[in-house]
This record gives structure tokens, C-alpha cells and sequence, in this order.
């Protein structure tokens, strides 16, 4: 059971985990319908496996970090991701967060083929819960930004899928986060639109956002965060400087 | 800078409106959505929305002709019964598997889980009042005379969007965990039309155990005040109201507490 530890945010507190767990509770058989629950319950059949895919973490992410999430293809990164933005409410624990989250749609999730550019900016900037008189004030930015002018007005099922990706990106950080989540999305585009992507990255940070970096390459952590965290099995094996951290990691996987 | 603390959340029904609140324009983008992506592509657009019922009627009017002979007002009957009904069932079916295409979202965006939902009711509601345009046509080439209790339709309407919308809750958050249920409910949809004085005449249905079909059903009390409205052109007896509005708020009420009860377990499911 959560008992809350003594810890509690301090003011220059951006992320704050306390004790934080997620169990998904995956039948041990599979029951996917209606008609089968029935049966399976009439004969008293049912049981659940537990599976914890965070276990008492506890994280005190300071405000203007760079802070990295290192960890293998199903550590919990994505869990951890979900219960910081508050997608997941945690099983066990208390999370807290200080600020505008930036979003982790994947890109043109929230796109619909029909609507032409313009309308899926604001579809999709509302669906990040941007108001329509904020999109209104960004709207040329964002087109300006996807470079996709001449085609704004036409469906989006006509655009190529680096065209969508663009204009995902546009709206996505077209307002600046206070805490800004990277997960691996900058490869996106050509060259010369991953370099504006960078730029606009780096003018978030400079600005002082938080920034949490997840990653399955210790390069990125090493070249830009300060602190991080080795996640595996749901539980964080090492957390610390991110020159030791990422060592740690590397020498698990036998590098 | 706001906070999230989620040791510190209100009621999940409570936290649920405030949050709606906050994202109401994204509930007007949804039903646009819904709209452009229905008329966008088809020629006559609109005018579907429009000639689908009154097809529909006139084909019920000819069967049933023969089997009621003699109903006053048969095709204003048939019409209202059939656009109410069609509001109802289309609204509740599209609101189950908007959550499969919300649950997409979910699984990476934190969004007011009523959205889809709510925003698929508002939809069907803007197709309700697009086919009010059939039924004046045919209240007029039948010669139904148009009373003042015309002006207390968009109460009705509004009791209508409520049961609807509680209803549609329901059922989504039982399809969260059940994908199967989509599946049957055409089939109890289609049991409930016929238990329901949709097509064929009240009378028939009063001489069935004393009314007890009437009495029992839940759309039936919500339904029949735009007849008492439209065809009859009466102000219905506040009891009339009342059992209206119990039933349709008391279905909202029930729909949106469970559903914010389960909501903060679809991330888990979907």
C-alpha cells in the first residue's frame, strides 16, 4: 500500500514522484467478450496475474533540468511517460506536476483525412487543450513553421506523410512547455526540417522548460542531460549523474 | 503554473465537467469534425440527412397502411416517432465505437474522457434538428394544423439529448471492457424500436397487457411528448414533464457517474 514518505515538492520542484506504482492486471486468460466473462464467472474461473510495470518510483525532477530516462524496449518508460502526463493515474503513489506538460501524440494521431490542414490545426490543438482564440493567435506560426502554405487549405488525405508529420509537429510545439517530454520524435522529415526542429527545442530549453529526455541511446543522455535514470523491470536501477547512469546502463548491456 | 497533484483529485463525476469545461472548444472542433467528414464527400450533402427518414416513412406508411387502416395522421406519426428513434439509436451506436477511435487518443493525450461521447450526441442532435425540415414538409402536405405547443419542442430536445447521452455512456464504458457488447446491441436496438410506438399505433400497444410495453420503457416517456407537442398540439400535463425529465436526467445522472468511475481505468483497458 502507498504511505506517503516524508518527501513533499519543494518550489523549485517541476516533477515530483512519490512511491509511484502501476500494476496492469492482465487476465491469465485472455477474455476478451462479454459472452465469455459470463461463462468463465458462472464457473468461477477468472484470475489475474498482476504485472507491475512501475514499481515505487520516486522522482524529484527540478525546474530547467535536463533530465534523462534510460532503459530497454519495455523497462516502463512509456508507463512512467503516461503516469507524468497524467494519461495513467497511478495504481499506488501520488504524482505531481508543476506546469504545462508538452504532449506525446504520436504524430497525426488526432488528424482526420477529410478536414483540410487548417482545420485538423485546430482539431488537433484543441485536442492538446489549446482554446480556439490561442490557436487563432498561432496560426501562422504553425502553418509557417509545417511549410506546407500552398497546400493548407486542401484535405489532409492528399498530403504526403512528411507533409502530416510536419504539421503534427508544427501544432504540437507550436506553445511552449513547461515541461518538455522528447521521446525520440526528431527524426522526422529532411534534414532541414529536423535542424528547425532542433533550433526549437534548443529556444525551450535556453528558455528554462524542464526537459525530460527518453531514450534507448546513452549518446543523447550523455551529450545533454545533467541527471538521469536507468529504468528496468519497472524499478529504477540507478539514478545520478548522468555520466555514472549512463556507464551503469552500458555496462549491462555488455558494451 | 497550474498544479496536478493526483492525491488532491475531486469527485472523477465533478472533475470530469470541470475539465469539459476547459476543453469546450475541442467538444465544437469534434462536431465539426463529424459534420464536414459526413457531407464533405457525398453529392447531395445535406439533403441525406434529410430524405433518409422521410424514405424510410414512406415505406413504413405503405406497409403498415394495410395492417393499421385508418390511423389519423399516420405519416406525421411514423415521421416524428422515426427521427426521434433514429437520433437515439445512431447517436448511442456511434458513440460506442468513437471510444474505440478515442481510445487511440487516450492511450497518449490526457483528454476529458466524456469528449467523444458527448460530442457524437451533439452531432446527431444537429442531424435531429436538420430533419425537423422533413417533417414540417409533411406536417404541412397533410394537413396536421401547427399549434403553439410547437415553440416547447426544443425542451423536448433537450430531454431527448440527455437520455441519449446517458444511454451512450453506459454502454461505452461496458464496450471498454466488453468490445462485444457493439455487437449486440443492433440487436436490442432493433427489439426496443419494435416494443416502442415508433411505427405502429399507440393503440396497439395500449391493448398489450394493459400498456405495461409503455409503461416499462424508458424512450417511451421521453418520445411521446414531441407527439403530444407536435401532433396533438397540447402543453402535456406537468406530470407528463416530470416523468419526462426524471427518466432522461435520472438515465444522464447514472450514465455520467459510472462512466467518470470507470474512466480513469480505460487507459489500463483500451
Amino acid at each position: 500500500m502507498y504511505r506517503p514518505s516524508s518527501s513533499e515538492p519543494q518550489n523549485d520542484t517541476a516533477v515530483f514522484l512519490d512511491q509511484v506504482s502501476v500494476r496492469y492486471n492482465v487476465p491469465s486468460e485472455n477474455i476478451k467478450t462479454f459472452k465469455e466473462y459470463v461463462i468463465r464467472t458462472l464457473q468461477g474461473r477468472i484470475k489475474h496475474n498482476g504485472f507491475w510495470a512501475l514499481k515505487e518510483i520516486d522522482i524529484d525532477v527540478k525546474q530547467g533540468e535536463i533530465f534523462g530516462i534510460l532503459g530497454r524496449n519495455g523497462a516502463g518508460k512509456s508507463t512512467l511517460l503516461k503516469v507524468i502526463s497524467k494519461v495513467l493515474i497511478p495504481t499506488e503513489g501520488r504524482v505531481w506536476i508543476k506546469g504545462h506538460i508538452s504532449p506525446l501524440l504520436q504524430l497525426g494521431a488526432g488528424f482526420h483525412p477529410e478536414l483540410t490542414g487548417i482545420e485538423n490545426i485546430f482539431l488537433n490543438a484543441t485536442l492538446l487543450g489549446h482554446s480556439r482564440d490561442e490557436v487563432e493567435e498561432k496560426l501562422d506560426e504553425i502553418i509557417g513553421f509545417s511549410e506546407i502554405q500552398d497546400f493548407i487549405e486542401a484535405p489532409l488525405r492528399t498530403y504526403s506523410s512528411g507533409m502530416q508529420a510536419r504539421l503534427g509537429f508544427a501544432v504540437a510545439t507550436a506553445w511552449k512547455p513547461d515541461i518538455l517530454i522528447l521521446d525520440e520524435v526528431l527524426g522526422v522529415g529532411d534534414a532541414g526540417f529536423r535542424n528547425k526542429c532542433k533550433t526549437r527545442m534548443q529556444g525551450f530549453t535556453d528558455s528554462g522548460a524542464t526537459v525530460l529526455i527518453v531514450s534507448h541511446s546513452v549518446d543523447t543522455v550523455r551529450e545533454l542531460c545533467q541527471r538521469a535514470i536507468w529504468l528496468d523491470h519497472g524499478t529504477i536501477q540507478v539514478m545520478g549523474e548522468a555520466e555514472s547512469v549512463c556507464n551503469a546502463y552500458e555496462k549491462s548491456l555488455g558494451l | 503554473m497550474t498544479i496536478y497533484d493526483s492525491a488532491k483529485r475531486k469527485h472523477p463525476a465533478i472533475e470530469e465537467l470541470l475539465s469539459l469545461y476547459q476543453y469546450r472548444d475541442l467538444i465544437f472542433q469534434l462536431v465539426r469534425r463529424d459534420l464536414v467528414a459526413r457531407y464533405k464527400r457525398s453529392v447531395l450533402g445535406i439533403a441525406w440527412t434529410m430524405l433518409n427518414p422521410l424514405g424510410t416513412m414512406l415505406i413504413m406508411v405503405v406497409v403498415f397502411n394495410h395492417v393499421f387502416p385508418g390511423t389519423e395522421n399516420f405519416a406525421a406519426y411514423v415521421l416524428t416517432g422515426l427521427i426521434s428513434w433514429m437520433m437515439f439509436s445512431q447517436s448511442t451506436s456511434v458513440a460506442m465505437s468513437s471510444m474505440v477511435w478515442g481510445s487511440a487518443l487516450f492511450k497518449q493525450i490526457y483528454l476529458p474522457r466524456t469528449a467523444f461521447v458527448l460530442s457524437t450526441i451533439l452531432s446527431a442532435m444537429v442531424n435531429f434538428v436538420l430533419s425537423l425540415v422533413p417533417l414540417l414538409f409533411i406536417l404541412i402536405i397533410t394537413r396536421v394544423p401547427l399549434r403553439p405547443s410547437i415553440i416547447l419542442v426544443p425542451f423536448f430536445m433537450i430531454l431527448l439529448l440527455a437520455f441519449s447521452l446517458g444511454v451512450a455512456l453506459l454502454l461505452s464504458t461496458i464496450t471498454v471492457f466488453f468490445p462485444d457488447v457493439a455487437d449486440f446491441y443492433p440487436v436490442v436496438l432493433t427489439a426496443w424500436m419494435y416494443l416502442s410506438p415508433i411505427i405502429m399505433p399507440l393503440e396497439f400497444y395500449r391493448e398489450i397487457l394493459n400498456g405495461i410495453l409503455l409503461y416499462v420503457n424508458p424512450f417511451y416517456y421521453v418520445m411521446n411528448l414531441f407527439r403530444l407537442l407536435v401532433l396533438d398540439g397540447v402543453f402535456p400535463h406537468l406530470r407528463t414533464w416530470a416523468a419526462a425529465s426524471v427518466v432522461s436526467f435520472g438515465v444522464l445522472v447514472i450514465g455520467w457517474i459510472v462512466f467518470c468511475k470507470k474512466a480513469d481505468t480505460f487507459a489500463y483497458h483500451v
